[in-house]
């Protein structure tokens, strides 16, 4: 599987002792506060699960990441680059992908990443070959030419998943990116991630699948009430909570109960 | 099913239909259910002087009448006819694609044939009741002037309105059985159009061939009319008759029209449900596939033009709600064409209503284009500034209008010179307002929601029908009066300056 590293003219931020993600003191309000003065760091070429009940600030905070909400306070550092200053030069080495697949149902597969490949300026022969493998690796060759208004959810999923890919970001951030997809497109999708990590991509995800973040990533953090609660390893979570043979289940239920006794 | 369970699913289809209309006057926004009532009031209130200028000089009409006057009521009423099937056509159509309750009912232990009944008579019910309420000022008016006995006219309109659904329900039907589901909408959406506005533009084109004028009064008064029409004894003029106030014709009518949608609903009821078994089992379009062919090179800008114009390519449907505005251009092509043998004074008609068409289908593909994106947070996170990406799409509009109209103006560049140069302005500056209306009042929206557009800013709907009726009298005065085009254009860019202070985005 060939995946293109494109010949984009980005600023040199890939420093291994960077971090992919800097964001301090990140506040939101809506009718409440949705993010409380977030502190949260990410390592370049990590692979970092944020997880959290539902309403604790996950997608918010990565919204405000990826440049589609303005915070009310603090800053937002995407490889060096600050993203509230310059949101054009972070946002063409990151890539966002929603639980809700945003493609156009009139067009194909490889004409929604021609489309994506276009607006990330990456030359037409560079993005030709990575968006066709892309594809197939996702199991999508056979639909390569069909228009997304047929697909099921689970398939425009991949297809906003290659979308994300085809201008080979930097930072990939994806909330709830499996949802949707059957065992088959999962393991597609895990594997396809895992490969971009190893080749020196940073990835933070959202998911309510524990099991996924169990095994896949490098870091958990933990969300609640808008505030990172815990952050590490799975072993270091295991070692804060005191129980070494607990799963990550366990942990996190434990961890949003105590927060919810707390507020 | 027993009467009662009939009754209570007669309440739930009108409870539906109720908020489905009301959704569409309020936006979707329950606060606002109050202000739609009274808004609505006030509305018709204020209806009742433009039907007065329209109607209120026939309000002494009394019977007999002669053939013109006769040919003129019966094809005012049949003009209404066409509009409420219009209308009814695209109800029926929206209960089989928006409802989503059709696998509810199919799955549910009740006679389907009954239920489905019900259904269709609420369907024949919502269209008589809005056909009422948009006659009560013009029926108003002639009750007033001219005494109760214009009360018929209400029947005569329910009688009418329940004969358009019933006929609406059988043609959608044979649609869905002779074309399919997947095409039915689309179909039934531009017979919708052609048969709203294709009778006006019918007598408009006979008239301009006949007489040289736009007016469709012109065939209508006609003697020739007078001599091809039936005798007064003729059912044809029932209608007319029944509006006049004759008891029996009227009757005559309303039984005609109940017998109609009786023998519609027997005979479709069962069908129905079948129809749309098959409906909800095609939900998913069918798979479309497109000509592969090598990435293109390009712009960030030229891909995001090339996506629009690809969108708009491809949605026949959108397209068509579009481009119905333009069908209303065929007279005044005809009348051009006309022209190019005849020196009629009438061909600076054209220039107005080119340039309100303009405005109006500018508003529209603006909408599809700046508030329609269905893909926002990939544009939103792509790496360009805003300012980039919303010129890209204001581009779109403006090559669109222009590929549009130029051929019109050519053509009149033939005839007078300029006209056509007063025209190609009106055009380019009724087009750039509609647009910049729609981008001060842009919203989230994804393209399906394009028939609703007008409900989401009142406001930027009526803003840009006046900046386009606006800038249409600009153009006609600049040929005519010029002093006068002076004003009507300070006047135009005076209601573009305040929509722009009102509006939420400016700054």
């Amino acid at each position: 599987m060939v995946l293109a590293a494109a010949n984009l003219d980005r600023p040199d931020t890939m420093k291994s002792d960077q971090s992919a993600l800097e964001v301090r003191g990140l506040t939101k309000r809506y009718d409440r506060l949705a993010v409380d003065a977030l502190d949260l760091t990410v390592r370049t070429g990590e692979f970092y699960a944020l997880l959290g009940p539902n309403g604790a600030g996950k997608t918010t905070t990565l919204r405000m990441v990826a440049g589609l909400l303005r915070p009310d306070a603090g800053s937002v550092s995407v490889l060096g680059i600050d993203a509230l200053n310059d949101p054009v030069a972070a946002k063409q080495i990151t890539a966002w992908v929603s639980d809700e697949p945003m493609i156009y149902d009139k067009l194909t597969p490889l004409e929604y990443l021609e489309f994506v490949a276009g607006l990330w300026g990456i030359a037409a022969s560079i993005a030709e070959p990575s968006a066709r493998d892309l594809l197939a690796s996702l199991g999508l060759e056979p639909n390569l030419h069909e228009r997304c208004e047929g697909f099921s959810k689970g398939m425009r999923q991949k297809v906003a998943l290659a979308g994300a890919l085809v201008h080979n970001p930097r930072l990939i951030i994806l909330d709830e990116p499996l949802t949707g997809l059957d065992a088959v497109s999962a393991r597609h999708v895990k594997g396809l991630l895992g490969e971009r990590v190893r080749a020196g991509c940073t990835v933070i995800m959202t998911t309510h699948i524990l099991e996924v973040a169990e095994r896949m990533a490098d870091r958990i953090g933990v969300i609640a009430a808008g505030r990172l609660v815990a952050e590490g390893t799975l072993a270091e979570l295991r070692q804060q909570n005191g129980k070494n043979d607990t799963s990550l289940e366990d942990m996190f239920i434990a961890l949003v109960d105590t927060e919810a006794a707390a507020a | 099913m027993s009467s009662t369970a009939l009754t209570w699913f007669a309440r739930h289809e009108i409870r539906l239909a109720w908020r489905e209309w009301l959704a569409m006057m309020t936006a979707g926004r329950r606060r606002r259910k109050r202000v739609a009532i009274i808004g609505l009031l006030v509305f018709a209130a204020l209806m009742h002087l433009p039907a007065y200028a329209v109607i209120g000089r026939y309000a002494d009409l009394q019977a007999p009448l002669d053939k013109s006057a006769l040919i003129v009521i019966t094809a005012t009423i049949f003009l209404a006819w066409a509009l409420m099937l219009s209308q009814a056509i695209e109800s029926v159509t929206r209960v089989f694609y928006a409802r989503a309750d059709l696998d509810l009912i199919m799955s549910s232990p009740v006679r389907l044939a009954e239920v489905f009944s019900i259904r269709l008579a609420a369907i024949a019910l919502a269209v008589t009741a809005m056909a009422l309420l948009f006659s009560t000022p013009f029926i108003d008016v002639l009750v007033i002037g001219g005494g109760v006995r214009w009360l018929a006219a209400y029947g005569v309109v329910a009688a009418i309105g329940v004969s358009a659904a019933a006929v609406a329900i059988a043609v959608t039907i044979m649609l869905f059985r002779t074309i399919g589901p997947s095409r039915t909408r689309l179909v039934a959406q531009i017979l919708a159009a052609i048969i709203g506005a294709g009778f006006v533009i019918a007598l408009q084109v006979a008239a301009i061939l006949s007489y040289g004028t736009l007016s469709r009064f012109a065939i209508l008064t006609s003697d020739t009319a007078a001599a091809f029409a039936p005798d007064k004894d003729s059912i044809v003029w029932w209608p007319a008759r029944a509006v006049l106030g004759d008891g029996e014709a009227l009757l005559l009518l309303l039984a005609f029209g109940l017998v109609l949608l009786g023998a519609v609903m027997a005979t479709f009821s069962a069908r129905f449900a079948e129809t749309a078994a098959r409906v909800s089992a095609n939900t998913a379009p069918a798979h479309h596939r497109s000509r592969a062919r090598a990435f293109r090179s390009g712009s960030r800008q030229q891909a995001l033009r090339w996506k629009e114009f690809t969108l708009l390519r491809r949605d026949p449907w959108l397209v068509s709600q579009s481009l119905m505005q333009l069908l209303y251009l065929v007279p005044p092509a005809l009348m051009l064409w006309r022209s190019f043998s005849d020196s009629s004074v009438a061909i600076v008609l054209i220039t107005p209503i080119v340039v309100m068409a303009a405005g109006q289908l500018a508003g529209g593909l603006a909408w599809l284009t700046i508030s329609g994106e269905d893909a926002p947070d990939l544009v939103a996170t792509a790496p360009l500034p805003s300012s980039r990406v919303i010129r890209a799409k204001i581009e779109v509009v403006l090559i669109a209008i222009g590929a549009l109209f130029a051929p019109l103006v050519a053509a009149l560049l033939f005839a007078t010179p300029l006209q056509a140069a007063v025209t190609a302005v009106g055009v380019t500056i009724a087009a750039a307002s509609a647009t910049a209306i729609q981008l001060w009042f842009r919203v989230q929206a994804r393209r399906s929601q394009f028939r609703r557009r007008q409900t989401s800013s009142r406001l930027a709907t009526f803003a840009e029908a006046f900046s386009s009726i606006g800038w249409a009298a600009t153009a006609a005065l600049t040929l005519a009066i010029p002093a006068a085009a002076l004003v009507s254009g300070l006047l135009t860019a005076a209601i573009l300056a305040t929509t722009w202070k009102i509006s939420p985005r400016r700054g």
